[in-house]
């Protein structure tokens, strides 16, 4: 144990450590540098109202990015993105409703352009399709399940009473040979 | 179901899923329709590039056209100039969308490369963009000649697209608004 402590202080004295203290430095350095114009080319909007700056940040992320098909708004910097971040920020300043953003939205740019599709149109298929495959893999089961139980209680009652008898006197065999 | 057609079951599951996938592999997913097809030109008030006055959506109706949407910052747009001055040549009645650019820009390449388009709408802030629903340049918009937008091409237009996509819907179009 006392050798460990010892071991450990000698490394912190040694020009390793040193060296590996001012390669962090280096690298927080470059974070700073690096990083700081990147946050920046993310533009800010000034709101009237705290409340719209939160629909704002819904908005942006509910929103799809029409050119980079896997990001919201909120996470591209595509040209596109940005003018429809600009385009929101207009639209509720001017007081337009959530409905009424996507509304205009989706009558230039489609369905597509919504990460949480409307409930109704074509997309119906896609709220409705998980619970009816659902409800379908549910049914198969029952039928399956009940046409095997069906069968095996047929299997049972389907002895005549000749086969009972001859049943009866087989296992009455096996126990006498015993 | 009789037991000797439950044998096929999975061979017939298989076909189907096979035939799917096979359909996914031609397609592709960054391809999609334009929301506004069937739907009038939006509205626009915009200057005409290099010239004076502005131009209106009523401009545009009268024939079918091609809208083409370019910039001078895409790349892509030079690759297809060449093609849609031949188009122009043809004599098909060709739009230009200057959009997100500069005019003095734009002048510059069409003193250069040379002016395929009846004119140009000079869409600076890229507004009637957003009414299109445009996400990328090059952008064409086949409109009939009431002014309906008809379908939406996007990347680059050349001798394979025209003669197979364009062009025989452009031809039914003429037909149809001839016999009207």
């Amino acid at each position: 144990m006392e050798d460990g402590s010892r071991a450990f202080v000698s490394v912190a004295d040694s020009g390793e450590w040193r060296a590996m203290k001012s390669v962090c430095w280096l690298f927080a350095a470059a974070l700073v540098v690096f990083v700081g114009p990147a946050l920046a080319l993310v533009e800010t909007y000034d709101f009237s109202d705290p409340e719209l700056e939160v629909r704002y940040q819904n908005l942006t992320e509910e929103l799809r990015c029409p050119k980079c098909q896997n990001q919201n708004i909120a996470d591209s910097n595509a040209p596109i993105a940005q003018d429809l971040r600009r385009l929101l920020h207009q639209q509720l300043e001017e007081g337009d409703s959530d409905a009424e953003i996507l509304d205009h939205m989706v009558a230039r740019y489609g369905e597509f352009v919504r990460y949480r599709p409307s409930f109704g149109g074509v997309s119906i298929i896609l709220w409705l399709a998980p619970a009816l495959l659902l409800v379908a893999a549910f049914g198969v089961l029952l039928l399956t399940l009940r046409s095997k139980s069906r069968a095996a209680t047929a299997g049972v009652a389907s002895l005549s009473v000749e086969e009972q008898a001859r049943l009866q006197s087989l296992l009455n065999k096996a126990e006498q040979d015993s | 179901m009789g037991p000797r057609l439950k044998l096929f079951l999975p061979l017939i599951l298989f076909a189907m899923m096979a035939i799917t996938l096979f359909r996914g592999l031609s397609l592709d997913p960054s391809e999609m329709p334009s929301a506004l097809i069937d739907r009038p030109f939006p509205a626009f008030n915009l200057p005409r590039l290099g010239g004076p006055g502005l131009l209106s959506q009523a401009d545009l109706e009268g024939q079918v056209s091609l809208l083409n949407v370019w910039a001078t910052w895409c790349v892509a747009c030079r690759v297809e100039h060449p093609y849609l001055k031949q188009l122009a040549q043809r004599g098909i009645p060709l739009f230009g969308i200057n959009y997100k650019d500069n005019d003095a820009d734009a002048q510059r390449w069409l003193d250069e490369l040379g002016d395929p388009y009846r004119f140009n709408i000079a869409d600076h802030e890229g507004t009637l963009g957003l009414d299109l629903g445009v996400y990328g340049a090059p952008e064409t918009y086949l409109v009939d000649a009431t002014g309906v937008i008809q379908y939406r091409h996007v990347g680059v237009v050349d001798e394979k697209v025209w003669k197979t996509v364009l062009e025989p819907l452009y031809q039914s179009l003429t037909v149809e608004s001839g016999a009207q």
